[in-house]
């Protein structure tokens, strides 16, 4: 690979949202561009979800994880956009200096005319969990037993208990138990698993696992490796209550207990991010609040589906080609003018958070529901007058709700703001 | 007889009860909401189905080989299916679609590779 000290466009990441924005940057005519990628080869976190339900929306078919990054990373070498792996990008600057260093390249610093963040997340820590007792081996996060089993061909232990009930956690209860291992129980603090019901079902349901609902782990026993776990009941409050204990002899505990958006080259940047999200605060061009970066994917808020990853990503590849092809002096509305867009009752972490008062296309809008509403109503508000209803027999937090606000309703906006909220029927 | 299914259709996951009768043969269904929804608990009360997804250490990668199923398989058959996978050999290179075993335990189902290694 040749390098240059100026590129129209780099793109942080080249898992399935670094991918999407890359294709659709070079098929809107950016010639010049770069993709940086941490790992030895393209596909992102999906190189580890071997399992199948990737891609119904996108393709109309089931696929892997692996498969459905192949088409990705095929549609890339056909349109010949370079991808440099095995690079970590150090930092990034306000006026989109990138500095990495490479196996193949040594440390750089490129100048870039438009930066694309799509870093992804990563999962909740034990350190941020607060579990109590000791310090063994053989507790890991749900994702890199993952990569143990599936991309590094061993198995992290033989006799497992799974902490949360996310999908994660589940779909790694049946891949232990396929590949040879007992998992003996999954433990959720919550009296709902955040998990979809066909995972509870068919990772589960199908091995007759156990799934305890309103428990939590209360002390975790090992010398050198994990030995004993034990699970306690909690109250409403989600305090354990004293003699419900259980006590589970294992030697491996996953936690699943959640994902955060992997932010610290956004925040090393200056960008301004958002409490609910995790993630950058972006218009519904998915600029960030520093001109000529952009954000998308999970690094912007944690998706459920790589479908929809997919598809805001082609959306931030499109707008940065259009931010390099005008030129920053034609910028979209002065910041002043925005619309503001904020979090009702039962709403959280909507996207975007600022909206163009002319946007050029209708405006997806997403957010995840604060708690289960059954019978229920999405509504986008501004003052008193309605923009847009979706009604649906349940709002859950596990689903991400997506709503299509057509760009002419927002003549009807009011005080440069609009609301989201879920309302019972 | 009857059996209690939890739909996986959508996130509403109604809970249905199937009846069937003394031969097993589907009779009826209540607690749907939508027709998919009955569509699902008759199959998944006369003949359950399930996609298998496994890895399998091959000579000479680093990486292990993931593999699926082509279609759903006999949900009885699961382990089954797991000791035929798990006695595989397959040779590199591989290329992402390579049927690694055809039809697996008589099922007319192959299992394919979902990645390439080389």
């Amino acid at each position: 690979m040749i390098f240059q000290d100026k590129v129209d466009l780099i793109i942080v990441g080249a898992g399935p949202a670094g991918l999407a924005a890359a294709i659709a940057a070079r098929e809107s005519g950016v010639s010049s561009l770069l993709v940086l990628e941490r790992e030895n080869e393209p596909g992102g976190i999906l190189r580890q979800c071997i399992h199948n339900g990737f891609g119904l929306h996108r393709f109309s078919e089931e696929l892997t994880g692996p498969e459905y990054a192949w088409r990705d990373i095929v549609r890339a070498r056909e349109l010949d956009i370079p991808i440099l792996c095995s690079t970590t990008v150090l930092s990034v600057s306000k006026d989109r200096k990138v500095s990495f260093v490479s196996k193949e390249a040594g440390f750089r610093s490129v100048q870039a005319g438009a930066v694309i963040l799509a870093m992804g997340c990563r999962e909740r820590p034990r350190g941020s969990l607060c579990t109590p007792g000791t310090r063994c081996a053989g507790i890991y996060s749900a994702g890199t037993a993952q990569r143990f089993v599936n991309l590094e061909g061993w198995m992290p232990g033989k006799r497992v208990v799974i902490l949360g009930s996310g999908d994660i956690g589940l779909i790694m209860a049946r891949r232990m138990k396929l590949q040879g291992a007992e998992v003996l129980a999954c433990v959720e603090i919550m009296p709902y698993s955040s998990g979809l019901n066909r995972n509870i079902v068919q990772c589960l349901e199908d091995y007759r696992i156990p799934l305890y609902l309103e428990h939590t782990v209360t002390n975790i026993v090992g010398r050198d490796r994990l030995e004993k776990v034990t699970i306690s009941r909690v109250d409403s409050n989600r305090r354990p209550i004293p003699g419900t204990e259980k006590d589970f002899d294992c030697d491996t505990l996953l936690l699943s207990c959640g994902l955060i958006p992997e932010n610290e080259l956004t925040r090393g940047i200056g960008v301004e991010l958002s409490a609910a999200t995790s993630g950058a605060v972006v218009t519904e061009k998915l600029e960030t609040s520093v001109p000529g970066i952009f954000a998308c994917g999970n690094v912007l808020h944690v998706h459920d589906l790589v479908d929809y990853v997919s598809e805001e990503s082609f959306a931030a590849g499109h707008a940065a080609a259009a931010y390099l092809k005008a030129g920053a002096a034609a910028a979209s509305a002065a910041p002043e003018n925005r619309i503001h867009v904020t979090d009702g009752p039962g709403v959280r972490g909507t996207v975007p958070q600022l909206i163009d008062p002319d946007p050029e296309a209708d405006i997806r809008l997403m957010f995840r529901p604060s708690g289960v509403f059954r019978n229920s109503t999405a509504v986008v508000k501004s003052g008193e007058t309605i923009l847009m209803k979706k009604k649906a027999m349940i709002f859950t937090p596990g689903e991400m709700v997506s709503l299509s606000l057509p760009a002419a309703r927002l003549a009807d906006v009011v005080n440069g703001s609009i609301e989201l909220s879920i309302e019972r029927n | 007889m009857e059996q209690m299914v939890t739909c996986i259709c959508c996130p509403v996951g109604c809970r249905m009860t199937v009846t069937l009768n003394e031969s097993g043969e589907f009779v009826s269904v209540t607690g749907n909401t939508c027709a998919r929804g009955a569509n699902y608990a008759r199959q998944e009360c006369t003949a359950p189905e399930r996609m298998i997804t496994a890895v399998i250490p091959v000579s000479g990668s680093p990486v292990p080989l993931s593999v699926k199923t082509e279609k759903p398989v006999p949900k009885a058959l699961i382990f089954e299916i797991m000791k035929e996978i798990r006695a595989l050999n397959v040779p590199l290179p591989v290329s992402i679609g390579q049927v690694v075993c055809p039809n697996v335990l008589n099922t007319g189902v192959n299992i394919i590779a979902t990645r390439g290694l080389s």
